[in-house]
């Protein structure tokens, strides 16, 4: 059976070309970036190459700006400790009701460790409370930490706006954005924006795992979190993953040069598959508002029925998607994401994450488009909500 | 990936006896939508044979799983044989589910309980007598130690995978580990303490501010101390819990209940 895969903010499989730059990196380039010989050297233009590639992707003043580290989770934990650590007199730190876990648990391992969090609320669209978000702001704020496009919904932050919020409230603010979910599907751009740490992650863009990026504005103060080598200009240390460096500065070329595609193509997709689902399945509804997404997500929730059981059953036909059910993920609690937002209980389990890439078909869309109606009328007969099912039948028509 | 069984696997993907007995002799029910799982079972009752059995599920694959096995246990079975079926026997008869997803058995069990209870006309367990532990997914006292002896439960991530409770905001977790410590008698009783009127007003006073409230709240639900009688307190409940149907459970099993295990088992609260 071939697969379906529309599970693209997961993780995205890797493009051949990046591929094919990075393989003779494990081969016969496979140099210390550090060392003085000049098979030494290879490495290191290799990653300066990179180096600038990430650069232009994310549009940073200069390349020295960008540094190399093993994830977006790193990235994020360098930039947040990191600043944290090197003004230890503030203690306050604001943040988002809805960001990735591997920001939150951070923030509430830092709560034990004596800092203050607000966590900011979105409404049912998933945008963000502005007010909320500017009256929280304090002379102590050391930190505002937000993500650029939500992982569930695809929603995106306003960046620009926030970033001039904060800094004409408390200049010494600094901002930290999780970028990882918009990297490759819209514009990076962090002088425009003003911000001044930033975070992606290759895997997220047709790079392998394993390895991230992070901005940081010149003049930043950072503390590093990796100790050891003078790599990465003391920032990170370690040796230089090369062919995974060179990999994602491969992946960030393509990856802007796809932007048009995205924003036309992979969005002219979505838009067919979301609207083909909500017209066609009666207790679908769209758990998040139509504007300001990325272009390649979209989250439907199918109401009274469970959204593990329909990841399983799409699973059996060869259909790769993710859920914000409780079941799926290992924990008992439902995605606190659409929590956030207010989805009710009768789709909040049962909802289901489609995200597509620049290698997604019209022909995927269209297999989806046609099994999705019986799989879920299957799955509406096992409900023990009959009334209510029929009753939505009846309004939906 | 979860690691199903094929037998798992071959339930929920062709679930048997799926629907609803319009003519049902008793109908059990387990689990709420707002849980994640919800689950309601039908029997036909012939001479004290189970003819047919039916369900409906609301979850994830290993609670369908759990329930179409659960309806072929029990058809054809007597109903002495159908009460000692266990959520262990449905388990098994699955070839095994993950740990985190024991609870799906347990729910199985206790629709099939319902259901009983319901033919037998027994009154369904008096939920004043039952402490509602969990409050995320309205897990009781009972329920957890009949999970506890039924499967041999040690410690309170067990607990966690087979009752849910607490697996979401994580409260209920010293609450549990004092049942279990109870169970196993690893723990002294605590003594009852003597106190004056004042103390006492002020006492529960804290007790719903500190305790019950931030419970409430996160439901969006609220309570207010409207006046204490002697063994009386008369509370007004407020938000989303005024007018929840879940709200007696609320009240008796969760507000009553705490008061009663921290000061006084004689306490009666009386929503006005």
């Amino acid at each position: 059976m071939k697969l379906t895969y529309l599970d693209n903010n997961a993780t995205t499989m890797v493009d051949e070309q990046v591929l094919q730059e990075m393989l003779p990196y494990l081969k016969e380039n496979y140099s210390n970036p550090s060392s003085i010989y000049s098979f030494g050297g290879v490495t290191q233009k290799a990653i300066a190459v990179a180096r600038e590639q990430i650069r232009d992707f994310v549009n940073a003043k200069n390349a020295k700006e960008i540094l190399f580290t093993a994830s977006g989770s790193e990235s994020a934990n360098t930039a947040i400790r990191g600043v944290l650590d090197a003004n230890k007199t503030k203690k306050h730190i604001i943040t988002t009701k809805v960001e990735h876990p591997c920001v939150l648990n951070l923030y509430m391992a830092l709560e034990k460790e004596g800092y203050k969090v607000d966590y900011i609320g979105v409404n049912s669209n998933g945008e963000l409370d502005l007010d909320e978000l500017e009256k929280a702001i304090v002379p102590d704020t050391a930190l505002v930490s937000c993500m650029w496009a939500n992982n569930e919904t695809g929603i995106i932050f306003p960046i620009e706006k926030i970033s001039k919020l904060i800094k004409a409230k408390n200049k010494d603010t600094k901002i930290f954005v999780d970028a990882v979910q918009v990297a490759g599907k819209i514009p990076i751009d962090v002088q425009a924006t003003d911000v001044d740490l930033l975070a992606i992650s290759g895997h997220k863009f047709h790079a392998p795992k394993g390895i991230g990026a992070l901005y940081v504005k010149s003049g930043t103060m950072l503390t590093p979190l990796i100790i050891g080598g003078h790599q990465e200009r003391g920032k990170r240390a370690g040796t230089e993953n090369v062919p995974y460096i060179v990999a994602m500065g491969k992946a960030a070329e393509l990856a802007k040069e796809g932007l048009e595609y995205e924003a036309t193509e992979v969005k002219r997709l979505r838009d067919k598959l979301e609207k083909g689902l909500l017209d066609t399945i009666f207790n679908a509804r769209l758990n998040s508002g139509h504007v300001n997404r990325v272009p390649n997500t979209t989250n439907i929730g199918f109401e009274y029925i469970e959204g593990e059981l329909i990841l399983l059953h799409l699973s059996d036909l060869g259909v790769c998607a993710s859920s914000g059910s409780a079941c799926t993920s290992g924990s008992l609690e439902p995605s606190h994401v659409l929590r956030a937002m207010g989805v009710p209980f009768t789709a909040l389990h049962g909802s289901i994450r489609f995200s597509l890439s620049r290698f997604t078909t019209e022909n995927e869309v269209n297999y989806v488009l046609a099994i999705m109606p019986r799989l879920i009328e299957k799955l509406v007969n096992i409900s023990p909500f009959q009334d209510e099912l029929t009753e939505l039948r009846k309004r939906k028509g | 990936m979860w690691d199903y069984t094929e037998e798992v696997m071959e339930h929920y993907r062709n679930p048997k006896n799926v629907g609803r007995i319009d003519d049902a002799d008793a109908v059990g029910e387990a689990g709420s939508l707002s849980c994640g799982d919800a689950l309601k079972i039908y029997l036909k009752i012939e001479n004290n044979i189970v003819t047919d059995a039916k369900f409906q599920t609301f979850g994830c694959g290993s609670a369908v799983a759990s329930s179409s096995v659960l309806t072929e246990m029990i058809i054809g079975k007597t109903l002495d044989e159908v009460k000692k079926v266990t959520n262990k026997e449905i388990a098994e008869k699955l070839g095994g589910l993950p740990p985190e997803k024991m609870h799906c058995s347990v729910m199985g069990h206790e629709a099939l309980e319902n259901a009983l209870s319901h033919y037998f006309n027994e009154d369904t367990p008096e939920v004043t007598k039952d402490k509602l532990i969990c409050t995320c997914f309205s897990v009781t006292e009972k329920q957890i130690i009949n999970a506890i002896k039924e499967n041999n439960l040690k410690t309170l991530e067990e607990v966690t995978n087979f009752t849910k409770a607490g697996g979401a905001c994580g409260h209920c977790k010293d609450s549990i580990q004092g049942i279990l410590n109870t169970y196993y008698h690893t723990e002294p009783e605590k003594k009852p303490v003597e106190m004056t009127q004042t103390q006492r007003v002020i006492k529960i006073n804290t007790i719903i501010e500190n305790q019950i409230s931030p419970e409430l709240r996160k439901d969006g639900g609220d309570i207010e101390l409207v006046d204490i009688d002697g063994k009386k307190v008369y509370v007004k409940l407020r938000g989303s819990c005024s007018g929840c149907k879940n709200s007696t459970l609320t009240l008796k099993s969760f507000v009553e209940a705490t008061l009663r295990e921290t000061l006084d088992d004689e306490i009666e609260v009386i929503e006005v």
